[in-house]
């Protein structure tokens, strides 16, 4: 039961990157995609209707988390406690910046928001690549089952790590490049014209980057922490996973140069997807190592909830997930599509 | 209290208490956009449209607030109260993950039809998508009551070996009966924020002299729905909680009541000031054996005093949980009394000529947030010292790691956030209410905005 919980837990993780991620990556090329309060109000419209429902994704990965993993949650929530705030803020000056941006026909006042919206997106997307780091590198807990990460310490992968140490960073640069092209592929869907033309120049510019950090990130863990290759030795079809992150990369850049935009965006979460799944399948069962004492990482059977709870959670889950599904369906067929900016909404 | 557990007090405290001044309003307006939505349906009048448009553009500006002050609330179970959510998680896990599974897909997913997508959707597919924005608020609503109630009421829950709890009865948590209570006292409550916000535009405009005819529409709906809920607020919904309370934490209730000595025929204090260094009640002014009365229904009737408890089970902050409670009672006589009025004239087809009444209504407006925020401190200040009531104390539920220091660094940058967040908020409802209900302009990203005059 537990394993189906990671599994679940994973899923969610998964689908809110994503998700979010697309109008996170759509946040972080906003200054540069488009000029003009026109086009800027083009970028705003293809994720308006979507990115509220994307952030439920997280929200409801939470709730979930803390539901099936209660140790899991208590000790890397208070763990990760300063960065955590930081993200919390970043997604309120966000979500500040995107609604309230179209209150005012004022250049002084959309010139703010617009920074504010570029500004958290871009953060963000560093602070979840970090946050992912420390999980895989691991985070000094104590014989309690609990640990206080300061943001940094002396940037070294040591057994007292901070939040922020040379593999974190590189971890939140992955994931900042990651989720740009992602964001442009998406916007390139989205949109015609000038605003389509610069996003997809921006996916093909970001390309060799991504590549290139995705090669090193992969070498980088497997130095920092070499027993992420034991559940991949033990079960070899797990080698798939950098097979599928590679084609998916290749597929992105050939559909990217060839205009087609859906094929791209495809690959490109197909990527995200495989990147996070090949993280998760180096860690099962761990859910949160030790970089102190092996003995006391978090695994799913340290951590997880009671049994009777996690089965009776199974049937309102199952439930609770079909029915968001076909939120998600419909709402995404709503409003499929290229954006125009003749008038709808009030 | 050592500083880090007041510091982790302090930092809950001030981001639910700002939170909840949201979705209160999210969860009122709700039912009262139906309406408009309903009659607009029925009766083809362009008014009722405009006006369920307006309360729209309220409504999203107030949601957008509740979402980004409600994640933090979320977190702050393992941010701030870690060793609380290692003890419980295995049982409010529950309710909180169906909160998202259930509610929050459902809210966000049809607010955003509802705000962009009148042009897409017939008029009633557009009906039904304000039908589901109002289910999911309110089914939010119950998800996070039903986890306060399992803190005031535990039930349903095993302990296992390693000292937390585990869910042993999923139906009894869902259904626990402070949580029925608990819900309907405090949808009600929400409500009443909604009815009064909607009755004091519109008393405003009605003053102002410009958009009459929203005006009237908007006072009227708000007064014969104030007048409903207001009236649910005392009974039954308050009574019941009330004993609810008597029952299973006799404790909170003498200290909510002052009650220091115990004694048949026990009096209910009115006005007053708790003296707890002395046990009595300063300047007091008292109905004799009123509270056996309410409590029990006999006059005569034994109330348990502070002193039948001993002092470690006592509420910590007695004068606070006192004037929490005697502000929401007070405040919620009040609200029966304007409503009570303003429908008489209404009846009688002389409200909107008669400005006093008006005035009232408009200047009104703060009350009920006041109420509603003094009524969640009741219960959660009555909880105390416990975190799960009988079993857990708040002492031991912080997160031990987290320093004083850091927490004070967060609690400081949430104030200056949530200041930030305040001024924006109240300078974009100022002008949508400005702006009026006939405003249609369309908006760039979708989101509500108002016309440039």
């Amino acid at each position: 039961m537990a394993t189906i919980w990671f599994i679940i837990v994973a899923v969610m993780i998964t689908a809110y990157v994503v998700l979010d991620g697309f109008d996170l990556g759509a946040g972080i090329i906003y200054l540069f995609v488009s000029k003009g309060s026109t086009e800027r109000r083009m970028i705003l419209r293809a994720i308006g209707p979507v990115w509220d429902g994307n952030e439920v994704w997280l929200l409801a990965a939470g709730g979930t988390l803390y539901f099936a993993f209660p140790q899991l949650y208590a000790a890397g929530f208070s763990g990760f406690y300063l960065p955590l705030m930081i993200v919390l803020w970043l997604l309120m000056l966000r979500a500040v910046g995107i609604e309230f941006r179209t209150h005012m026909e004022n250049p002084v006042w959309q010139g703010f928001f617009d920074f504010i919206f570029w500004i958290s997106s871009a953060l963000l997307a560093i602070f979840f690549g970090a946050a992912l780091g420390n999980v895989i590198r691991g985070v000094p807990l104590g014989a309690d089952g609990y640990f206080f990460e300061p943001l940094w310490t002396d940037f070294k992968v040591g057994p007292q790590p901070g939040i922020l140490d040379w593999y974190t960073v590189m971890a939140g640069i992955v994931a900042l490049v990651t989720l740009t092209a992602h964001g442009a592929l998406y916007v390139a869907i989205k949109t015609e014209g000038e605003v389509n033309r610069r996003a997809r120049r921006i996916a093909i510019i970001c390309w060799p980057v991504q590549l290139l950090l995705t090669c090193l990130s992969l070498a980088a863990t497997y130095l920092v922490r070499p027993y992420v290759a034991q559940n991949y030795i033990a079960h070899p079809i797990g080698f798939l996973i950098p097979v599928l992150v590679f084609a998916c990369l290749t597929i992105m850049i050939w559909a990217a140069s060839k205009g087609q935009e859906k094929t791209a965006f495809i690959a490109s979460s197909l990527y995200i997807a495989g990147m996070l799944v090949g993280a998760v399948f180096a860690l099962y069962p761990r859910v949160l190592p030790a970089s102190t004492d092996p003995a006391y990482s978090l695994t799913i059977y340290n951590s997880a909830a009671g049994r009777h709870g996690l089965s009776v959670g199974f049937a309102w889950w199952t439930l609770g997930a079909v029915l968001a599904l076909g939120y998600f369906v419909f709402i995404y067929r709503m409003f499929r599509g290229k954006v125009s900016l003749e008038g709808e909404g009030y | 209290m050592n500083s880090a557990l007041l510091v982790h007090r302090l930092h809950f405290a001030f981001t639910v208490t700002f939170h909840y001044l949201f979705p209160q309003l999210t969860m009122g307006l709700a039912p009262l956009i139906v309406v408009l939505k309903t009659m607009a349906l029925r009766y083809k009048n362009e008014t009722y449209n405009q006006s369920a448009r307006f309360w729209a553009r309220i409504f999203g500006i107030n949601f957008v607030l509740g979402v980004v002050t409600g994640i933090p609330m979320e977190f702050q179970f393992g941010t701030n109260w870690s060793h609380f959510s290692r003890y419980a998680g295995g049982v409010i896990g529950q309710t909180l993950a169906m909160e998202g599974m259930f509610a929050f897909f459902l809210e966000s997913a049809f607010l955003g039809l509802f705000l962009f997508g009148e042009k897409r959707l017939s008029p009633r597919a557009h009906w039904w998508s304000a039908v589901a924005v109002f289910v999911g608020a309110w089914l939010s609503g119950y998800f996070i009551i039903a986890t306060d109630a399992w803190m005031q009421n535990p039930v349903g829950y095993e302990r296992v070996a390693d000292g937390s709890v585990q869910l042993a009865s999923f139906w009894q948590l869902v259904l626990n009966p402070w949580a029925w209570w608990q819900y309907a006292h405090n949808m009600s409550g929400a409500a009443i924020t909604g009815a009064f916000a909607m009755a004091s535009i519109g008393a405003f405009y009605l003053l102002w002299g410009k958009y009459q005819e929203h005006g009237r529409l908007f006072v009227k709906l708000g007064v014969i729905a104030g007048c409903i809920f207001s009236l649910l607020q005392l009974f039954p919904t308050g009574d019941a909680q009330g004993r609810m309370v008597a029952h299973h934490q006799p404790v909170t209730l003498a200290a909510m009541e002052a009650l220091f000595k115990s004694g048949p025929g026990a009096p209910l204090v009115i006005i007053g000031q708790p003296n707890v260094e002395e046990r009595k009640i300063d300047n007091p002014i008292l109905v004799p054996k009123m509270l056996s009365f309410l409590t029990y229904r006999r006059w005569e009737a034994e109330v348990l005093g502070l002193d039948a408890f001993p002092q470690n089970v006592w509420p910590d902050n007695i004068p606070l949980l006192y004037f929490s409670y005697h502000i929401m009672v007070g405040l919620g006589t009040v609200f029966i009394a304007i409503m009570l009025i303003a429908l008489f004239l209404l009846w009688r087809g002389k409200l909107f000529g008669a400005r006093w009444m008006l005035w009232i209504l408009m200047l009104s407006l703060p009350f009920p947030y006041i109420a509603n925020t003094a009524g969640w401190m009741t219960a959660e200040i009555g909880r105390q010292p416990w975190l799960v009531y009988g079993l857990f104390r708040t002492a031991d539920g912080y997160s031990k790691l987290v320093s004083a220091g850091n927490g004070l660094f967060t609690l400081l940058g949430f104030m200056g956030m949530y200041t930030v967040l305040g001024i924006l908020f109240l300078f974009l409802v100022r002008r949508e209410i400005e702006h009026g209900p006939q405003s249609e302009t369309l908006t760039p990203s979708g989101v509500p905005q108002p016309a440039a005059h």
